[in-house]
């Protein structure tokens, strides 16, 4: 069973949601999605392009990247999943690329700009590797959409909550929880809810809804915005507050 | 391509195939080439040229003569036909010359329809004069202040704005470029060009040109040209690239020189990148070539060495520009005045019973500020 897999069975077991933590490559969740930085997001609103812009200018590459995960691996066993726009890895090379993110301790992957019809070469490359692939799901996917990612993703499923890019608002929240449950017709696989949440209030809504919520832009704005010295410190209050809104009905005596 | 967008490209697809059988669409589209846009346009023996350049004769495919200037209505129209019979009330573009902007502006206008063109601040002010003239024409142009701030980065925010309109819009792509059925979609629109000219050659020479040369940003006036003429295996074909301020530079958008196979935009082609994967910044003197990739179906062919690449420099477009103007009476694109400028390699070195087939795929209007900058003149 893989290391996200585990997470979300033992997080369902105390009856709680798993809350999934994006932040660009520079972390309470339960599963930390890192993302890695292209010149051409076409999947991310404003926030997360310019988070990738600095990441950029700071000689941030995937290779170092890979390495950062390396280290962090000594410290903690959360499940890393990469964010990675195709042609990163493409460019890297899939078969290497898979075989170098297991040996660092990556767990998954999702890439935003591809879709299953398009995972031809990579998918089977990760499935060997170890590396589970994360597809997304969208408002406007068909049912047979449905049914193929529901087929073909491991770890858990993306749902974007949302017609549009990551940080842009979240307002038919109740169109969301309809859609988690048509694709929880197809697997028993966990689906996790993103783009568009910002608020603990926003996470406890998509909880109840779904099995995970993802959270970006809101928590790379908590890192851009204020002082570097107190960065931390922010990230980490509003990642608490955002990890009691997953809690389900248990006490927050574990936070 | 995220997700969101995989059913409309689907639909897409599925109309784009039915439209393609259905004679009434034929036919729609035919009148509004005839009538609205003016085609067929020319094919003119450029007689003081090739005397000048004494060697092969030089025929020029006269798209700059199309309604707004350039060759990119061809496929507007195609396209808001389309999207009339999908039922969608919106149209978005992106552009860098400004030149598929003010031809979807145009045929939105025509339609009735709400158009929305996504262009780089850059090429905003380069192209000051075709920003204008789509507000003339009631279109909204939203300034893309990122990234190099060109034609790639409003590709970029016009697929952001389409994934979050997409069950109301549809998403105008100016090339021959993006994912399926875009780049081929694109290319049978255009492709009215060669088919013209391949009638106009045979009724004026009797016998195909020798070559055919066109100018390679996305590449769908290249490809508009040169689709008709594939099978003819003796007509050899030149798509001519930007050479920027030359390759050592580094600043260029001259993809087959140095660049490599990669994944932008939906779709897998050569492409300017890094060590990273990383787009790189591209530079051409001319907004509709700065692009870091090129066409899925330039790669082809390339690969398949039916057509041969090159480039042109700045300098050596700015000078092709003044001696169109000169020898006779035409300024064309500096988009344009890439391929006019490989000509002028090309024809002293062939023999006079030989013919190169030159598109000439804008006129120069748009640049007349951009020229006079360069040479340093105020207006």
């Amino acid at each position: 069973m893989s290391r996200i897999q585990s997470t979300f069975q033992r997080l369902a077991a105390r009856g709680e949601k798993a809350l999934i933590a994006y932040i660009m490559a520079d972390a309470g969740a339960d599963v930390i999605e890192l993302g890695v930085p292209f010149s051409d997001p076409i999947a991310d609103g404003p926030v997360i392009q310019q988070a990738a812009e600095r990441a950029l200018r700071s000689g941030t590459s995937l290779k170092k990247i890979l390495a950062t995960v390396r280290s962090l691996r000594t410290k903690t066993q959360v499940p890393l999943v990469f964010m990675a726009y195709y042609n990163s890895i493409f460019h890297y090379g899939e078969a290497v690329f898979c075989r170098d993110a297991v040996a660092a301790g990556v767990d998954g992957l999702i890439v935003p700009d591809m879709p299953p019809d398009e995972a031809g070469t990579l998918r089977p490359l990760a499935e060997k590797a170890g590396l589970d692939v994360i597809f997304l799901l969208a408002p406007t996917s068909t049912a047979k959409r449905q049914a193929t990612v529901a087929r073909l993703s491991r770890g858990f499923i993306y749902y974007v909550s949302l017609t549009g890019i990551t940080g842009a608002k979240l307002t038919d929240k109740a169109d969301v929880g309809k859609k988690v449950r048509e694709i929880r017709r197809y697997t028993k696989t966990p689906v996790a809810v993103g783009f568009g949440i910002a608020t603990p209030d926003d996470a406890r809504q998509m909880a109840q809804a779904a099995d995970g919520v993802i959270v970006g832009s809101a928590l790379v704005k908590v890192i851009a915005e204020g002082d570097h010295g107190s960065a931390a410190a922010r990230l980490s209050a509003f990642t608490r507050s955002l990890k009691a809104a997953t809690l389900g009905n248990r006490e927050l005596t574990v936070v | 391509m995220p997700e969101t967008l995989v059913p409309a490209l689907d639909e897409l697809a599925t109309e784009y195939a039915k439209a393609r059988r259905d004679p009434k669409f034929k036919t729609e589209l035919d009148y509004y080439l005839r009538e609205y846009v003016g085609r067929p346009t020319s094919l003119y023996y450029a007689e003081r040229l090739t005397k000048k350049l004494g060697g092969a004769k030089i025929y020029l495919k006269r798209e700059d003569l199309c309604h707004t200037g350039a060759h990119k209505i061809n496929n507007a129209m195609g396209q808001v036909l389309l999207t009339q019979r999908m039922g969608k009330k919106r149209v978005i573009a992106e552009t860098g010359a400004g030149q598929h902007g003010v031809a979807v502006a145009t045929a939105a206008a025509l339609f009735g329809l709400q158009c929305d063109v996504y262009m780089g601040t850059e090429d905003m002010e380069r192209q000051a004069l075709n920003v204008f003239r789509m507000r003339l024409l009631g279109t909204t142009v939203k300034p893309v202040d990122a990234g190099s701030r060109t034609l790639k980065d409003a590709i970029s925010e016009a697929m952001r704005d389409w994934t979050t309109h997409v069950r109301t819009t549809h998403y105008i792509l100016g090339s021959v470029l993006g994912a399926h059925p875009y780049p081929m979609m694109i290319r049978d629109f255009q492709a009215v060009i060669g088919r013209e000219a391949r009638k106009q050659i045979m009724k004026a020479e009797g016998k195909l040109p020798d070559y055919l040369v066109a100018c390679v940003g996305g590449g769908s006036n290249a490809i508009g040209l040169f689709t008709a003429f594939l099978k003819d295996k003796k007509v050899k074909m030149v798509g001519v690239e930007a050479g920027g301020l030359g390759i050592e530079s580094g600043k260029h958008a001259a993809r087959f020189a140095t660049g490599s196979v990669g994944v932008l935009h939906g779709t897998m082609t050569y492409l300017l990148q890094d060590d990273d994967g990383q787009i790189q910044l591209t530079h051409s003197v001319s907004a509709g070539l700065d692009y870091a990739a090129v066409g899925p179906e330039h790669s082809y062919y390339k690969e398949r060495e039916r057509i041969a690449y090159t480039y042109a420099t700045d300098e050596e477009a700015m000078a092709a520009f003044d001696l169109l103007a000169r020898t006779e009476g035409l300024m064309p694109a500096l988009e344009s005045a890439h391929a006019i400028a490989y000509v002028t390699k090309l024809a002293p070195k062939l023999k006079r019973s030989q013919i190169i087939m030159v598109n000439l795929s804008g006129r120069g209007d748009k640049d007349v500020h951009q020229v006079a900058r360069i040479k340093g003149v105020s207006l």
